[in-house]
């Protein structure tokens, strides 16, 4: 089976700060990292891998750094990778960005499964797998947890807001994996050695052959129209002393508001 | 063809009830309505709908599309988002609102791309900007620490998704009139490429986070899976659900079904109470819209006093038994 895995550098985003003074963001020395859901649609591909043979392909648009985060998917099994990187699809909102990726994917040609995290810890939009799959003109389930091979069908479980639904899907098709799937596997020393010589392709424009009006911020339907600092509670009450004192004085707070 | 122009909320429906999300959507309608002078209507995809109609008027739709097939009684992305699809180039709306739900966030992603619209996820804030006749769509970005106002200036219609308890419910009356409009959609030239086998309702969902009144959450700062217990007697004692910081749902505290954040639940109570929770912004972006914030905490730097209405600085291991014990003692 021939899979691809599409994954996102992101910012470890906890550690991502506005300055209050001039709204804009603190980046430095935040370490990137590959979105944490995307490790669970690479470790769901190689178990598809282990038990069904194939090749698991990996692939990524944003800048030029992004490789790195293709390197270590390489360290932890993947076959290839691809870094889908053009001055020309900066600025990308989801639309464009499905748009590209979608190019990729046909680009590489006989796919069976085209694999996501269920969403970026960046922007948490989970519209790109849905996205993706609509240009490639193929099905698509959200929240899967797990996939068997079921002949020329997949079975997939996918998770629901109360509990689980099984489906049947026709390859190929594209998921998007939550985190309760797996764990990904440690990367092998000698995976790691050979991810740190392996060639990695760069496609760009040139290679994707975009239409020109659907990539980068021409090709986004939404602007970001300002960015600003979350709201901070102004009249907060601090409480201390000993527990008793405290817990008398908070519910007759609570009582005062009518809430407890 | 319609004079005026229109808002739609998407009307999800699961098993013929319509998600609570749904009227959330139109209370929030009603008021952008209200600014921009388009018409609230609601689209509904299902087997039979229009004894679902009643209640969507009474929560300000003026007008329903009901889309009737059997193929549309349950979920299913390529019906749905053929159906949808179909009636917004037909009828042109201003503006689409889905729930963010497992639904809608695989229909709104799916029918942007096919109507060509702009799709703004999980806003926390929606606007309408009268001159410019935008949606101001406001959206918490990197787990919460900055705020985002997204427009869609050129596209149209400006599609969003809106997460459960974002926006409260405003019911107009219990006897609106409305208008149900019947649009048929061909769906037999759509192809069947996947098919639902199963569908389960887990008994653990109980907790139903985004229903309760009060909630109590526990965080790192509860120490070890064990010490849970004390969270779990304080919530009862309250009649409040259990809620859970990414952490201890990471570490395998207790099950994920209990997380609340960015990634997990967004809840809305009337008092939160979050217990050892040191307050990452991707927690924050699912609670502080609760209506009272009560933080317990050791440290009185924790980022979680930086929301709290009530911040207790102390142990909550000796803090939280105790706050039991009196509410027990008041009930006596």
């Amino acid at each position: 089976m021939n899979i691809v895995v599409c994954i996102k550098q992101v910012p470890d985003s906890d550690k991502v700060t506005i300055d209050r003074e001039t709204n804009r963001l603190n980046r430095a020395g935040v370490p990137s990292i590959i979105n944490p859901f995307d490790e669970n649609a690479l470790e769901m591909a190689l178990q598809l891998k282990d038990a069904h043979g194939g090749k698991v392909t990996v692939i990524s648009m944003g800048p030029p750094q992004a490789e790195e985060a293709l390197r270590t998917a390489l360290s932890h099994g993947a076959d290839e990778a691809v870094l889908i990187s053009d001055r020309k699809f900066g600025g990308a909102d989801t639309w464009a960005t499905s748009y590209t990726i979608s190019l990729a994917v046909k680009k590489l040609g006989d796919v069976d499964l085209v694999l996501f995290g269920k969403q970026a810890i960046d922007g948490d939009t989970a519209q790109v797998g849905p996205g993706v799959a609509h240009f490639l003109d193929i099905p698509a389930l959200t929240y899967a947890k797990a996939v068997e091979v079921t002949g020329e069908t997949l079975k997939v479980t996918k998770v629901t807001e109360d509990g689980y639904e099984v489906w049947d899907i026709d390859k190929p098709c594209a998921l998007t994996v939550v985190k309760e799937a797996n764990q990904l596997r440690m990367p092998s020393l000698k995976k790691k050695m050979a991810a740190k010589k392996a060639e990695i392709p760069c496609w760009g424009f040139n290679e994707l052959q975009p239409d020109e009006e659907k990539i980068g911020l021409a090709g986004s339907p939404t602007k970001v129209s300002k960015v600003f600092a979350p709201p901070v509670k102004l009249n907060k009450e601090i409480l201390s002393g000993e527990p008793a004192e405290m817990i008398t004085e908070l519910i007759q707070k609570l009582k005062e508001r009518n809430v407890l | 063809m319609s004079t005026t122009k229109e808002l739609w909320v998407f009307a999800e429906q699961r098993e013929g009830k319509i998600a609570g999300v749904v009227y959330e959507l139109l209370s929030e309608g009603q008021i952008l309505c209200e600014k921009s002078g388009y018409t609230l209507c609601a689209v509904l995809p299902s087997a039979d709908g229009a004894s679902l109609c009643q209640e969507l008027y009474n929560f300000g739709a003026k007008k329903v599309y009901t889309i009737d097939d059997p193929k549309l009684k349950d979920y299913q992305n390529d019906y749905y988002s053929r159906a949808v699809a179909q009636l917004i180039h037909e009828k042109k709306p201003e503006i689409v609102l889905y729930g963010a739900t497992t639904i809608g966030r695989s229909l709104a992603p799916t029918v942007a791309v096919m109507v060509n619209a702009g799709l703004t996820a999980d806003c926390t804030q929606l606007d309408f900007d009268v001159e410019a006749g935008n949606l101001l769509q406001t959206r918490p970005a990197f787990g919460g620490n900055i705020m985002a106002t997204i427009i869609c200036p050129d596209n149209r219609p400006q599609m969003a998704t809106v997460r459960s308890n974002v926006f409260k419910k405003t019911k107009v009356s219990d006897s609106e009139s409305g208008e149900q409009v019947s649009y048929n959609v061909d769906l037999s030239a759509v192809p069947e490429r996947m098919r639902r086998l199963e569908s389960v309702h887990e008994a653990d969902n109980t907790i139903d986070l985004n229903a309760a009144q009060y909630i109590v959450s526990g965080g790192r700062g509860v120490g070890k899976p064990e010490n849970f217990k004390i969270i779990y007697d304080l919530a009862s004692e309250l009649g409040a659900a259990v809620g859970a910081s990414r952490a201890t749902v990471d570490a395998g505290w207790i099950s994920h079904h209990h997380q609340v954040g960015q990634t997990g639940k967004t809840v809305c109570p009337v008092v939160y109470v979050a217990c050892g929770i040191s307050g990452a912004i991707q927690h924050l972006a699912g609670m502080q819209s609760s209506d009272v914030i009560v933080a317990i905490n050791k440290d009185p730097d924790a980022p979680i006093f930086d929301v709290a209405d009530f911040g207790l600085i102390g142990d909550l291991h000796a803090i939280v038994p105790e706050f039991q014990k009196q509410i027990a003692a008041a009930k006596a």
